[in-house]
C-alpha cells in the first residue's frame, strides 16, 4: 500500500508468479484516511483471499505529504502487529520508478507542495543513484538536463522540466511497490525499515521573547 | 465481570498517544506516550510534531497497553478511537491505527467523541454515570457545560467558552509569568505559595444580563498581562505567586459557580469534572467545597485519567458495546471539529 502521493493504492501481489493479483487506486489527495482500508479489504476480496493467506506487507515510505504518508505507514504497521505479519518499508518513488520501466538514466519527480519537488535519480527502473530529496525544480533543472521526468512533480513544472514524460504513471503503483520489496527480498536485501521518509523538519518556530499585551506608555518609550 | 465488554481505546487528539483497555466500567490498563517536552520550547503543541511522534508511538503504545492488561487482542469485544475532535494530523494517526487493527482482528470499531471520553471515564473510578449526568469539561482546548442523558447517544451543550479554553488561558498566564509550557501544572505548583485574594481579576460573563452558562476568558488573560505589565514598568518586582494564585481563584471560582448554577437550573444533584484542567488541586477543592455546601455529589477522576489518555477512549467504547451500538464503517474520517453533540462518529458517507 502507498498514501504518500495523491493515489490511495492498495495491491496484492503474488512473488511466486510476479503478479499482482488484485489492486485498487483512487486519486484523492484529501481522503487517504477514509479510503485506505476499504480498499485494502477490497481488493482482498476480490481477490477471494484474506489477511490469514498474506506473507507480508509493504508499505511506501514517501517522501511524500506527511498526513496522507502517515495513514498508509501506520495502517500498514498496525495490521502488520495485529497479524504477526513482517512490514517492509519501500522508498515511494522507488515504487514509481519500477512502475515507469525506463532502461535509460530518468528521474522521478513528484509534488512536494510550496513549489518544491520531491525527487530521486535512476540509472534504469530499479536502480536509485541520488535521492531522495527535496528542492525546488529550478534548483535540479540543470542537473538533471536531458533526463526523461517520470512523475506529476515533472508535468507540474513543464519549464524546469522539459523532459517530463506525462504518458508514464504520476503516482504511486502499490502492484509495483510489492513487486520492488519481492526482488530486494529474493537477492537477499535487508529491506528498508516501514518508516517516513520526511526530508524536512516540521514548521515550528520558537516564540519570540515575550511580548506585551499593552502598549508602553509614551513616557517610558522615551526614557528608553 | 467476565461477561462485560472488553475494549481497547485509542487517543491521538493532541499529543498524547493513548492506549488503554477496559472491561466494562474495570479499567485494565493505561498507557501514555506523550510528546509534551518536545512542544515546551515552542510554547505550545506544534501539529507536525504531535503526528511525527503518534506514529512512532502508536503500534508500540498499543502492545504496551494489552500486555499490561494481560489480554490477548483476539479477545477484545471492540476497537474504540477518538475520532474527533482534535489536531487533523494527529486524529487520523489514531483512527488509522483502530481501523487496521479492527479489520485485522475482524472486531467492530468505535469512533468516538473526545469529549464524551473525557466524561465517560469517571466510570473507570465512580463506577457507572448517572442518568442524566451533569459535566464540567475543561481542557486546553474546550470549556463547557454538557448535560448527558446518554453518554452514548445524547450529549447537550448548556453552555461553552465565547473565546480562550480555560487550559488556554492558564497557557497564557504562564506565558507572561515566565513559567513555561504547558501552564497548567507550572501556575497549580506557583499557587500554592500565593495569595488567592491579593488581586481582584474580573470573572468574565459572570453579570446578570450575561449567558448563565458560558465562559470568557480571554478578558481574564488580558487583565492579568496588564497587572503584570503594569507593575514591570513601574521597576516593582511581580509577585508571581500571588498572581498565580488571584488567576487561578478567577478561573476556577466562574467554573464552578456556574456549574452549580447549573446543576440546580436543571434539577441535578450531582456534578462530573473532566479534562487537563480538572487535574488542578485548587479547581478539585473549591468543587468539593461548593458542591458539598449545594448538597451536589461530586465526582472528578484522578489527575491521570483527566487529562487525555486512552482508557477514557476505551471506557466510551466499552459502553458502546454493552448498549449495542451501531459500529463505525472502516471509511470512519478523522473529524477535527466533531460536534459535542455526537459521541459516536457518523459515517463517512453519512457527513
Ligand atoms: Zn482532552
Amino acid at each position: 500500500m502507498d498514501t504518500a502521493t495523491p493515489a490511495v493504492t492498495v495491491a496484492l501481489y503474488d512473488a511466486d508468479e510476479d503478479r499482482v493479483l488484485a489492486a485498487v487506486e483512487r486519486v484523492d489527495a484529501r481522503r487517504h484516511g477514509e479510503l485506505l482500508m476499504p480498499a485494502v479489504d477490497r481488493v482482498l476480496t476480490s481477490a477471494g483471499r484474506g489477511l490469514a493467506q498474506v506473507d507480508g506487507l509493504v508499505a511506501g515510505t514517501g517522501p511524500g505529504p506527511y498526513t496522507g504518508l502517515r495513514v498508509g505507514l501506520v495502517t500498514a504497521a498496525a495490521l502488520g502487529a495485529a497479524r504477526s505479519l513482517p512490514v517492509y518499508g519501500v522508498c515511494t518513488l522507488d515504487g514509481i520508478a519500477f512502475a515507469a520501466g525506463l532502461d535509460e538514466p530518468f528521474v522521478v519527480a513528484t509534488d512536494a507542495r510550496r513549489k518544491e519537488v520531491y525527487w530521486a535519480g535512476y540509472t534504469d527502473a530499479v536502480t536509485r543513484v541520488e535521492g531522495p530529496a527535496v528542492d525546488k525544480p529550478a534548483e535540479i533543472a540543470g542537473r538533471i538536463a536531458g533526463r526523461p521526468v517520470v512523475g506529476a512533480g515533472g508535468a507540474l513544472y513543464p519549464d524546469a522540466f522539459p523532459g517530463a514524460r506525462p504518458d508514464l504513471p504520476a503516482y504511486a503503483s502499490a502492484g509495483a511497490l510489492a513487486a520492488v520489496a519481492a526482488r530486494r527480498l529474493a537477492a537477499g536485501a535487508e529491506p528498508e525499515p516501514p518508516q517516513p521518509l520526511y526530508l524536512r523538519r516540521p514548521d515550528a518556530r520558537e516564540p519570540a521573547g515575550y511580548k506585551a499585551v499593552t502598549p508602553p506608555p509614551a513616557e517610558a518609550v522615551a526614557r528608553r | 465481570m467476565a461477561d462485560e465488554p472488553l475494549v481497547l481505546g485509542i487517543e491521538t487528539s493532541c499529543d498524547e498517544t493513548g492506549v488503554g483497555v477496559v472491561r466494562g466500567t474495570t479499567l485494565l490498563a493505561d498507557v501514555v506516550a506523550s510528546s509534551v517536552d518536545e512542544h515546551a520550547r515552542y510554547g505550545g503543541v506544534v501539529p507536525e510534531i504531535a503526528s511525527r511522534a503518534h506514529l512512532e508511538a502508536m503500534v508500540p503504545t498499543i502492545e504496551r497497553a494489552l500486555a499490561r492488561a494481560g489480554v490477548a487482542a483476539t479477545d477484545l469485544d471492540g476497537i474504540a478511537v477518538t475520532a474527533g475532535p482534535g489536531l487533523a494530523g494527529a486524529l487520523l494517526v489514531g483512527v488509522s491505527a483502530a481501523k487496521a487493527y479492527a479489520y485485522a482482528l475482524d472486531k467492530p470499531l468505535y469512533g468516538v467523541n473526545h469529549l464524551a471520553s473525557h466524561i465517560c471515564v469517571d466510570q473507570l473510578e465512580h463506577g457507572p454515570l448517572p442518568e442524566p449526568t451533569m459535566a464540567l469539561l475543561v481542557s486546553g482546548g474546550h470549556s463547557s457545560l454538557l448535560l448527558a442523558p446518554d453518554i452514548t447517544t445524547d450529549v447537550r451543550p448548556l453552555g461553552a467558552t465565547i473565546d480562550d479554553a480555560a487550559g488556554e488561558a492558564f497557557d497564557k498566564v504562564a506565558r507572561v509569568l515566565g513559567l513555561g509550557f504547558p501552564g497548567g501544572p507550572a501556575i497549580d505548583r506557583e499557587a500554592r505559595r500565593g495569595d488567592p485574594a491579593a488581586i481582584a481579576f474580573p470573572r468574565g460573563l459572570t453579570g446578570p444580563r450575561d449567558a448563565p452558562f458560558d465562559f470568557s476568558f480571554s478578558g481574564l488573560k488580558t487583565a492579568v498581562a496588564r497587572w503584570v505589565e503594569t507593575q514591570r514598568r513601574a521597576g516593582v518586582d511581580v509577585p508571581v505567586a500571588d498572581v498565580a494564585a488571584s488567576f487561578q481563584e478567577a478561573v476556577t471560582d466562574v467554573l464552578t459557580r456556574k456549574a452549580i448554577r447549573a446543576c440546580r437550573a436543571e434539577g441535578v444533584d450531582h456534578l462530573m469534572i473532566g479534562g487537563g484542567v480538572a487535574a488542578n488541586t485548587r479547581l478539585r477543592a473549591m468543587a468539593e467545597e461548593r458542591c458539598a455546601a449545594a448538597g451536589i455529589t461530586l465526582r472528578v477522576p484522578r489527575p491521570g485519567l483527566c487529562t487525555d489518555n486512552g482508557a477514557m477512549v476505551a471506557a466510551l467504547g466499552a459502553e458502546m458495546v454493552a448498549r449495542n451500538r451501531p459500529p463505525s464503517p472502516l471509511d470512519l474520517p478523522a473529524d477535527s471539529s466533531l460536534p459535542v453533540t455526537e459521541p459516536l462518529a457518523p459515517a463517512g458517507a453519512a457527513r
